[in-house]
């Protein structure tokens, strides 16, 4: 497949005496929603960081638009392809430290309206940028992460079960959030279990004992 | 000038001092018997070594003497300093670099303004205090940079993948390691003169030196070591959070 996006080859990951992640394979469209499954501790989030160069193949190649991974300048590559963690840890003091970062690697001024803008993406009232983090509830912070991410609209958003352990309301506006995304073209591959992200997606991976079992 | 002698009674009298130490360690089973013999034994050999060395470099008066002892001292630092450095890579080569640039900058400023003159009796033991003072901040830096890399993990990886570079993840860490490894100064210079008589000062007092001349010298050594340890920190910490990421700017697991 030419135009894909992302294509993995033959992909594997090993530490000492363990392999996480071996013979790895897929290609990923523009524009396409895909979920990766399977057991806990199968691999599912090795592989997500191995997309996104926070972890290095020991095996195999993927390629991003067109060029291998490794040709890209890391921080740029990060700042297309962003990476969401399924417990994030807010940094600094309050929200609006958090949601300034993004404007500050990319040596931009900082906008208040759009972080405003965004918080409100996410149902999170505009008072809440002069926040303690300290304060914050784990579905707000699971939010204010996700826009911090969002801030600067990157190509691919990867999701490693960022809707784990929230509530069915935080859940609903997550949901939305990804979906009106993946509406404005975004490609996003989500590491999930949740039943209303694996209907939403295109198309299902599976990952058992680091093998790409299925996929649907 | 007062005479000052310390006879070899005096000193086996004040001996026992250490045995006070010995038999509260004992006695409170706090466990540092071994370690206090340890201090000991190593004090007086090295004081006692490092006595006739000095003798005989101040009575020589060369140069090329006077700044070998400076590199004994500065080594010596660079090594001990390591010691604190639980595993970051280069971790000598890079206290090296700090304290030798502390300790010559400093010196040379003081050289050129004509603070100190360029003979041994004054430049060894200003080198000395110069080289401990950024030893201890440089090692106290290491101990916040390897705290905060390890309590703070997760926070920098969010920083790396949301595209920070290693200085934009890693800049906080940076400047609370170097107000860690400044702050024993900071904290002794504002207390200078109400909580202790530091030993620049207290030794010229000693000597017979009028206590309004011997306070010029201690305001020197004040500002002498805040430029050395805010030196000697800022470096060794610039030079040290790269060894926390790889070349694929990922966070590294070394302690």
């Amino acid at each position: 497949m030419s135009d894909a996006i992302f294509t993995l080859h033959d992909v594997g990951f090993s530490v000492p005496e363990r392999t996480l992640i071996a013979d790895v394979s897929f290609t990923v469209a523009p524009g396409e929603f895909v979920t990766i499954g399977g057991p806990s501790g199968s691999g599912k989030s090795t592989l997500l960081r191995l997309v996104a160069t926070l972890l290095t193949p020991t095996a195999g190649t993927i390629t991003y638009d067109g060029q291998p991974q490794d040709s890209y300048e890391k921080t740029e590559y990060r700042r297309q392809v962003s990476y969401c963690y399924q417990q994030p840890s807010l940094f600094g003091e309050t929200v609006w430290d958090n949601l300034a970062f993004p404007f500050q690697i990319r040596h931009e001024e900082i906008d208040e309206d759009r972080m405003v803008q965004a918080l409100d993406m996410v149902h999170l009232p505009a008072n809440m940028l002069r926040q303690p983090i300290t304060d914050l509830s784990g579905g707000e912070k699971q939010r204010v992460a996700l826009i911090r991410n969002l801030l600067f609209t990157p190509k691919v958003l990867l999701l490693d079960e960022i809707t784990t352990g929230l509530d069915t309301v935080t859940k609903d506006a997550v949901h939305e959030v990804i979906k009106n995304l993946n509406h404005q073209g975004l490609t996003i591959l989500a590491v999930t279990h949740d039943e209303v992200e694996l209907a939403a997606a295109d198309r299902l991976l599976t990952i058992v004992d680091g093998r790409l079992a299925v996929s649907v | 000038m007062t005479q000052l002698i310390v006879t070899p009674t005096a000193l086996i009298f004040a001996v026992a001092l250490v045995v006070v130490a010995l038999v509260i360690s004992l006695k409170e089973k706090i466990g540092l018997e071994k370690d206090l013999i340890v201090g000991v034994i190593r004090a007086v050999i090295q004081l006692t070594v490092v006595g006739y060395v000095l003798t005989y470099i101040i009575r020589v008066n060369r140069h090329w003497l006077t700044l070998l002892m400076v590199v004994i001292i500065i080594v010596n630092a660079a090594w001990n300093a390591r010691g604190r450095a639980r595993g970051i890579p280069h971790a000598f080569a890079i206290s090296l670099l700090a304290i030798t640039t502390a300790t010559a900058g400093t010196i040379a400023l003081l050289v050129l303004a004509g603070a100190i003159a360029f003979v041994p009796s004054q430049i060894v033991p200003i080198s000395g205090m110069i080289a401990s003072n950024a030893m201890v901040a440089i090692g106290l830096a290491y101990r916040s940079m390897n705290g905060q890399f390890h309590d703070q993990r997760q926070a920098l990886l969010e920083r790396l993948s949301l595209g920070a570079t290693k200085y934009q993840t890693a800049i906080a860490v940076v400047r609370e390691a170097i107000r860690t490894g400044m702050s024993p100064t900071i904290d002794s210079a504002k207390t200078v003169g109400l909580v202790s008589l530091p030993g620049m000062m207290s030794g010229l007092i000693f000597a017979g030196v009028d206590p309004t001349k011997a306070i010029m010298y201690q305001i020197m050594v004040t500002f002498m070591l805040m430029a050395a340890t805010s030196l000697g920190s800022t470096i060794a910490c610039y030079l040290a959070y790269p060894q926390f990421f790889n070349a694929d700017l990922q966070l590294r697991n070394f302690n």
